[in-house]
């Protein structure tokens, strides 16, 4: 849909929309059995009795998953409850091996929580969370001519859901919740939040009020918005077609959508009577899950700095411009990135500069992420710390450095200065050397000589050019811009 | 408590179970009288419901300890193709 | 029917080399292929052999075996790797278990070889094994007389000689019951005492693992094998096993109160079991022990709130029956019809009980039905709480009747239910109790049932191996 029809819609109706989005704990096994959790191992090879839901077996807890679902409540800002219990949901999917999802419903682990995120006209706006809980994921059904066919991989991974309360007004209200979400999430290294592996995967509830009016309209669950770049589009086709649905003085029904991007629509999925029939009940098999004051204080008092802290601080402590700082802090290993850069090379906004720009762009070129661990990319920050150190030194110009870099990074690291001098980089900053170079220029250039001394200033430049032609672009252009004032002048 | 034929059919639905007509029909008598039988259940207040026991949940550390033999249960599916489990395909 | 030489006896003469898991292993596959009750359904006769020698191999090798060269039956609801598992019904006939159930690792551990596995009602749902995809298990007493059940078959192997243990599940009386019925010890420990690990549920909060056994002394000897917590279980009780079968003899009634819950002995009791009962009774308090009545007010309403918990967790607990991953599948065009088709092959208990189930959990009747069952549930318990303040021990009536006919209570489900009166409150409360055989009428076996408080297995042993003494060890039809 144009934007200018959304507009146009929201004039008149105020969207409400409440966002679940499940993510994926970053667990090495699943969270009630030993297997694995590796995304893109061959299909079924991470399954056992358990997960597959044999008969006779029981779920026991995975102590991993509970830590991860509490650090991510309290960065949520949520209250962990101390006693939560487990539940189970029913309902019959192949992917689904017990016919039911063991989950949390109405004793959840946390509750009444919020997250900030800042609009584009700059302002702050806090969302409400009104629960996290633990659950654990389903297994994963392709659809084809011959059949249904699923892959139990990924079923038992622990998943956490975190619901929005009904706070969010606009589309664009929505994707700045799911990427601040997103963030959080990274920053605590709760989940990987990777949409396009299905680690992170997001429903939204959306309904329509007249414009001025309190109470809330009928709403429509939008299933499976799964991308970045399908919620916007999402949530202002469910917009859009409730509008007309209400503008022709017809009723929005309560049901379930499915989200269809290839289509660009949200269908409605086959509405059956029993769909909301999940008859929970506590779950036997587990006992009730305790959180202790301790743990909780313990998981609180390890919870990283979160990326908007951390910016302000990069502005107050480093000097650095807002602009960097927001950039810097988009995710937790860029800025650990380039922390450790300025604890080597205290030089923060030069840090800053470089690892903006061409480590970033160094990284982006081999698609890789820029991080210290396990292994540093593109380059160790102890390796980027000593070329600026020459580069400041003066052994390096501005412009061999890029290239001292591309090449460290190529050669995976390697010291800057060996790299100068096998390829003849250095930077000439011999006052003696850089005379006679100048003096050859100027003897060859008499008319040009003439002209500068008339009055054509401009002409330096022109001087400057030849003096780094002659030197293969490794004279020190300050040097040489000094000296030959001196001997023009 | 009387069960109408609907809900006998509702229910089964639910779980997923096919009946006859006349399963139908026996199960809606046997399952109003027994529910007849556990209504005397009514009379008892509810309230006491207690928070449930200390809890004490034993937790399992996050190891992996992956299955012996994964392709073992592959075998036991009545269809599976390719490395995945296959049903028949879902109608909507 | 063949005198049973105790598990004790066997073990002892196995470790001391008299005679060999093989030889001992052999004969009770004899009998167990000359038994003609639908007792076993299915017999692991080579498997069997190869489990003796390595027995007799480890025995010469000078490990202590607790149960060295047992043969044992195991209840076809409990999971032993590399065979079926069937729980007694069609849709896991095709079934092959992957793993042993942790009971099954300990039997193993402790030399004990599993010959077989028994007869149950389908999904342990009955209280006759009639239920049974694969046919009635027979009364070794009166073939014509249901086995009890669910753990019909175990009961029957045991009583018939062909095993001197076996090991069998209770939900709401499947182990006391049929034990009653054939005459033999039941035993149905405290909730979490035995790993539910391996055994397909039914109530999940109910289910526990229990024996079967000629003599009080093999229930314990193969309880203290079996029970312990298990990192596989959450719901096992962390605390360690006490010894239960070590000089349990020399207990004596002087001191102890045993108690008399007044409900239990209301209409519907049959006048004899009643007076079996009673001489319990006045033989405890010939040897000096208090008799207290006492009063459970909410005992009554057990079955109800058992048919209300414990079936809306078997609905559950059978939701995973879907012929996607294992098991029978029906042939369907469509996943919908896969589904309907393929559970329509649960037997009609099966399916009463998953409607049943299914209704009291679906929207609109949790708070009347579930929510109501688990208040009531929690009073049962309080009941007990308040008992033992007063008592040691209570002493009831195991069933109001002793074995009725095969096909006689078939079609009327609640008479049926009512079976489990005098059981189900043990179940709801998670104690232990035991049913030992007590007399008979007409040459069928009647049952005495002692209830304690939550991990009072060895204090029940003490007492039943008394009151054995005063019967003689065993009921021999």
């Amino acid at each position: 849909m144009k934007a200018a029809e959304l507009d146009l819609v929201l004039d008149r109706y105020e969207p409400v929309i409440g966002l679940e989005v499940h993510a994926q704990l970053k667990t090495a096994s699943k969270i009630f059995c030993g297997c694995a959790t590796t995304y893109g191992a061959p299909p079924n090879t991470q399954v056992c009795p358990v997960c597959l839901g044999y008969p006779g077996v029981l779920p026991v807890l995975n102590a991993g998953a509970v830590e991860l679902a509490v650090t991510a409540a309290l960065a949520l800002g949520c209250a962990v409850h101390e006693t939560s219990l487990f539940a189970r949901k029913h309902y019959f999917y192949p992917d689904l091996p017990k016919g039911y999802q063991i989950s949390q419903f109405d004793r959840p682990l946390a509750t009444g929580g919020s997250l900030t995120i800042v609009r584009d006209d700059d302002a702050e706006k806090s969302i409400g969370i009104t629960r996290v809980h633990l659950e654990e994921d389903a297994g994963k059904s392709t659809h084809t001519e011959s059949g249904t066919l699923v892959d139990f991989n990924r079923c038992g991974t622990p998943l956490i859901e975190i619901v929005s309360e009904p706070d969010l007004r606009s589309p664009r209200e929505a994707y700045l919740y799911l990427r601040s979400l997103k963030q959080t999430l990274e920053y605590l290294e709760v989940s990987d939040c990777n949409m396009e592996e299905g680690s992170l995967r997001c429903d939204a509830n959306v309904s329509l009020r007249p414009v001025g009016r309190s109470e809330f309209g009928t709403k429509t669950e939008v299933k499976n918005v799964n991308s970045f770049r399908y919620v916007e589009d999402a949530l202002a086709f469910e917009i859009e077609r409730q509008a007309g649905l209400l503008e022709a003085g017809e009723e929005v029904v309560h049901e379930t959508r499915l989200w269809d991007s290839a289509r660009g629509e949200a269908r409605p999925m086959r509405s059956k009577e029993e769909s909301h029939d999940y008859r929970y009940f506590p779950e036997p098999d587990l006992e009730p899950l305790a959180v202790d004051a301790t743990m909780s204080e313990g998981i609180r008092s390890g919870l990283p700095e979160m990326p908007r802290v951390r910016a302000a601080r990069f502005v107050t402590e480093h000097g650095l411009p807002a602009y960097d700082a927001e950039v810097l802090t988009a995710t937790r290993a860029l800025a650990d990135y380039y922390e450790a850069a300025v604890e080597l090379f205290n030089e923060p906004k030069e840090v800053s500069n470089w690892v903006m720009g061409e480590v970033l762009r160094l990284a982006n070129e081999r698609g890789q992420s820029v991080r210290l661990e396990p292994t540093p990319q593109p380059i160790a920050p102890a390796d980027l710390a000593r070329l600026l150190e020459n580069k400041q030194g003066g052994r390096i110009s501005g412009s061999a450095a890029k290239e001292v870099l591309t090449i460290m990074v190529e050669e995976g690291g390697g010291d800057p200065l060996v790299i100068i001098e096998d390829r003849g980089l250095e930077q000439i900053s011999d006052a003696t050397a850089l005379e006679t170079e100048i003096e050859a220029v100027i003897e060859a250039h008499p008319e040009e000589v003439e002209a500068y001394r008339g009055g054509k200033v401009g002409l330096l430049g022109f001087f400057v050019g030849q003096v780094m032609k002659r030197t293969k672009g490794q004279a020190n252009p300050e040097l040489v811009n000094q000296i030959l004032r001196e001997k023009l002048g | 408590m009387k069960i109408t034929p609907e809900e006998v059919r509702h229910i089964a639905r639910l779980a997923r179970l096919e009946l006859t007509a006349d399963e139908v029909t026996r199960f809606q008598v046997e399952l109003s009288q027994i529910l007849d039988y556990v209504a005397q259940l009514e009379d008892i207040e509810s309230g006491v419901s207690a928070e449930p026991t200390p809890p004490d949940q034993p937790l399992r550390q996050d190891v992996v300890e992956p299955c012996a033999d994964p392709s073992a249960l592959h075998g036991q599916a009545p269809d599976f193709v390719d490395g995945l489990f296959r049903v028949p395909r879902v109608i909507e | 029917m063949t005198r049973t030489v105790s598990a004790t006896a066997i073990s002892a003469n196995v470790r001391s080399g008299e005679t060999s898991a093989v030889d001992v292993v052999d004969a009770a596959l004899e009998r167990v292929a000359a038994l003609d009750l639908n007792a076993f359904l299915s017999v692991r006769a080579e498997a069997a052999r190869t489990d003796a020698a390595d027995v007799d191999r480890r025995v010469a090798e000078g490990e202590s075996l607790a149960l060295a060269g047992v043969p044992v039956a195991v209840k076809d609801n409990i999971a032993l790797r590399g065979g079926p598992t069937t729980c007694g019904s069609r849709l896991l006939e095709p079934y092959v278990s992957p793993y042993d159930a942790t009971a099954v690792t300990r039997l193993k551990a402790a030399g004990a070889v599993v010959v077989g596995k028994t007869n149950l009602d389908e999904f342990a749902m009955g209280s006759s094994t009639e239920n049974s995809a694969f046919g009635p298990t027979r009364n070794p007493h009166d073939r014509d007389r249901v086995a009890g059940g669910s753990s019909g078959g175990s009961a029957a192997a045991v009583a018939a000689g062909a095993v001197p243990i076996a090991l069998g599940s209770s939900t709401g009386g499947s182990v006391r019951q049929p034990a009653a019925f054939c005459g033999v010890v039941g035993v149905k420990p405290t909730y979490g005492r035995v790993s539910r690990y391996g055994l397909v549920a039914f109530g999940s909060s109910f289910d526990q693992i229990g024996t079967l056994s000629t003599s009080v002394e093999d229930a314990a000897q193969l309880l203290e094998v079996v029970a312990g917590s298990d990192p596989s279980d959450a719901t096992t009780r962390p605390e360690p096993v006490e010894e239960l079968a070590a000089a349990i003899d020399s207990w004596e009634p002087r001191g102890a109160r045993i108690g008399w819950p007044k409900e239990y002995f209301a209409t519907g009791l049959d006048p004899e079991i009643r007076c079996a009962c009673e001489t319990a009774l006045e033989r405890l308090a010939a040897g000096g022990a208090e008799i207290v009545e006492v009063s459970l007010p909410h005992s009554e309403r057990g079955v109800a709130v058992y048919y209300i918990v414990a079936i809306a967790e078997a609905s559950s607990n059978l939701a995973r029956y879907d012929g996607v991953r294992y098991g029978f599948r029906a042939p369907a065009d469509d996943l919908q019809s896969m589904y309907f088709r393929t559970r329509a092959a649960f037997g009609a208990e099966v399916k009463r009980r998953i409607m049943l189930g299914t209704y009291v959990l679906s929207a609109g009747y949790y708070e009347a039905f579930y929510g109501k069952g688990t208040a009531v549930r929690a009073r049962i318990t309080s009941d007990f709480d308040a008992a033992w303040e007063q008592v040691d021990v209570l002493l009831a009536p195991t069933t109001p009747t002793p074995a009725f006919r095969i096909g006689e209570k078939v079609e009327d489900p609640l008479e049926m239910y009512l079976n489990d009166i005098y059981t189900v409150s043990a179940n709801l409360a998670g104690i232990p109790a035991i049913s030992i055989p007590y007399g008979a009428i007409d040459g069928l076996p009647i049952g005495v049932q002692l209830m304690g408080p939550s991990l009072s297995e060895r204090r029940l042993f003490e007492v039943a191996r008394f009151l054995e003494r005063g019967v003689g060890s065993g009921s021999s039809p």
